[in-house]
């Protein structure tokens, strides 16, 4: 038996407890990168250990009760420190958390402990977390998407390309039935998939309820004419509970193959509540992520999206936001590419030419199609089919519906551009580069192709990304 | 005057549906894509009336192991022969991620 320690009240450093360079993570702990900057003359090392004490076991002062437990086997360990590449005011700390500081399957748990009080803590000047490595024996924990890629092509009969869709505008003012006429005006023209705006919810002008009943009208009609599967992104994203249930129940009763959620204004713990109700009713679900640039635009401070995306995989959804790099909404290329493979794959080495800090091993957990959004247009076709592979969700807002012709003609054109890119990167073409010979072939036998690379053939959006990699 | 066109509604087969009917050379384009990334051909057939079921009727079993681009035309040209009125399609399987490819109408019935 060994001897117990006797307790002394007061303050110690914390650096004492929680920075352990030797320590080697197990595989199952729960492995985190922060960038920190601390407070003038405050050492790194205490600095690394104050954000892994406040964000595991410890707080400031000694207290007796500490004695009743083994707070080795409890607490977090900062285990490594690392100069940020080309920022010389921060550096990253590299903290183990015990599996048993979280609760199974909850997400919720995991970001109160990581992006708790600490984000608040006095001796830090700002704090970002950049990365989280999931245990696998977390990861099996976690209900994850509600149905996952190959499913969902399966269900939606899509296969060899990327998915189509379009965010329905006018965003906010239309009537129901008017706007189950934009649906059924951009499935005809040959979209796969069409979408509630996120803040479209149940206003005055449009209750839910009517717009369930016209879209699914819109859809059926479609289907029957283009002998196509289609589906549209009902938006059930509700104050509370109860309300976003009712509403999914009702577009179950319509047979509607797909809801939608806002992860991070809904919060976690609907969105984890929603995908189990999805995957018990066979419901897909396209999730949205208002607020996101609130969280993970400043490189200072916050949380980096591929911490944000990482969450969403395992509290549920099949299709998650995750910018298109070349249209309208900031987004770098390479961390774009390195968070889409967490969505995606089944194993996803470190690698931080694409702001990857550790290898991330999903194990069997389905994987999430990207959905590419904003601001895009025929002339980026081929680029985003090169970025974003096949399992993706290309959508296209003014750049269907902004068409001279209107929605389904500027759909068409979606669709030829699609196939035309799709086809020619099969045949073994550079797509990118030769995008303009691909996309002028094309529309030699679509004249709705034609018009829209007319209209839109001087659209760019060419600004520096605030939020860069850290590399120099 | 208004410039506008008439979009007409068009029935498709999902992919490939909206570009110009494939020539046999844009087939076997497709075939040798999908032979260098190791899936399996397979091919089915169905009568356009139900073509929007999720089974259609298979042309024997998937050619596991096939990457003679000839043998692949030569089964799509003799179930041609013996379904002249069905839809058929081409599909490669990938048995990692456990669903298909490519899947696309080579012809239609």
């Amino acid at each position: 038996m060994s001897a117990s320690k006797a307790y002394e009240a007061g303050v110690k450093e914390y650096r004492d407890k929680y920075w352990t360079p030797d320590y080697v993570p197990l595989d199952t702990d729960l492995l985190a990168c922060f960038k920190v900057i601390g407070q003038e003359g405050v050492p790194r090392e205490e600095v690394a250990a104050a954000v892994a004490a406040e964000s595991s076991t410890g707080t400031w002062s000694t207290v007796w009760s500490e004695y009743l437990t083994d707070l080795e086997f409890y607490k977090g360990r900062a285990y490594r420190i690392e100069d940020v590449p080309g920022d010389p005011s921060a550096f990253y700390t590299f903290i183990a958390y015990p599996l048993d500081l979280f609760e199974e399957g909850s997400v919720v748990n995991v970001l109160t402990s990581l992006v708790g009080n600490v984000f608040g803590f006095k001796a830090l000047r700002s704090l970002r977390l950049e990365d989280i490595r999931f245990p696998i024996a977390y990861i099996k924990t976690c209900g994850g998407p509600p149905a996952g890629i190959a499913l969902e092509r399966d269900r939606l009969n899509k296969y060899g390309r990327p998915l189509l869709g379009c965010t329905i505008k006018p965003k906010l003012g239309l009537s129901a039935k008017n706007y189950g006429r934009a649906v059924y005006e951009c499935l005809r023209g040959g979209l796969d998939l069409t979408k509630d705006d996120e803040n479209i919810n149940s206003q005055p002008f449009m209750r839910w309820r009517d717009r369930w009943d016209f879209v699914a009208e819109a859809i059926d009609k479609a289907e029957r004419e283009t002998g196509e599967r289609k589906g549209h992104y009902l938006n059930v994203t509700a104050s509370t509970p109860e309300e976003m249930y009712k509403r999914a129940e009702y577009a179950k009763e319509l047979n509607m193959p797909i809801i939608m959620h806002d992860f991070l204004t809904g919060g976690f713990t609907a969105n984890t509540g929603l995908a189990n109700w999805c995957r018990e009713n066979g419901i897909l679900l396209h999730i949205h992520r208002a607020m996101h640039a609130v969280i993970d635009r400043n490189p200072h401070h916050g949380i980096h999206f591929r911490v944000l995306a990482k969450c969403l995989r395992l509290s549920g959804g099949d299709q998650l936001h995750t910018g298109t790099v070349v249209g309208k909404l900031e987004g770098d290329r390479n961390s774009t590419l390195g968070f889409v493979d967490q969505l995606r794959e089944s194993f996803v080495p470190e690698d931080r030419s694409r702001g990857v800090f550790f290898d991330q091993d999903w194990g069997s957990m389905p994987g999430v199609f990207a959905v590419a959004s904003g601001g895009i247009h025929v002339w980026h076709m081929p680029a985003l089919v090169t970025i974003f592979g096949d399992d993706s969700c290309l959508q296209f807002g003014g750049g269907t519906q902004g068409h001279p012709w209107g929605n389904a003609a500027g759909a068409c054109a979606n669709r030829v551009a699609l196939e035309a890119s799709v086809k020619a990167r099969n045949e073994g073409r550079e797509i990118e580069k030769e995008a303009r010979d691909i996309l002028t072939e094309a529309a030699k036998h679509s004249p709705e192709l034609a018009i829209a690379m007319d209209t839109w053939k001087e659209i760019k959006f060419e600004f520096d990304t605030v939020d860069k990699l850290d590399v120099q | 005057m208004n410039t506008q066109g008439d979009y007409q509604t068009k029935a498709t087969l999902e992919t490939f549906g909206f570009l110009p009917k494939l020539s046999a050379e844009d087939v076997q384009k497709q075939i040798a894509y999908m032979v260098a990334n190791g899936w399996s051909p397979a091919i089915e057939h169905e009568l356009p009336a139900n073509k929007m079921e999720h089974y259609w009727t298979m042309w024997k079993l998937p050619f596991f192991g096939e990457t003679n681009m000839a043998n692949i035309l030569g089964e799509l040209e003799a179930c041609r022969r013996s379904y002249p009125d069905h839809n058929i399609r081409l599909i490669g399987y990938d048995a990692y991620t456990q669903t298909q490819q490519v899947c696309f109408v080579v012809y239609e019935g």
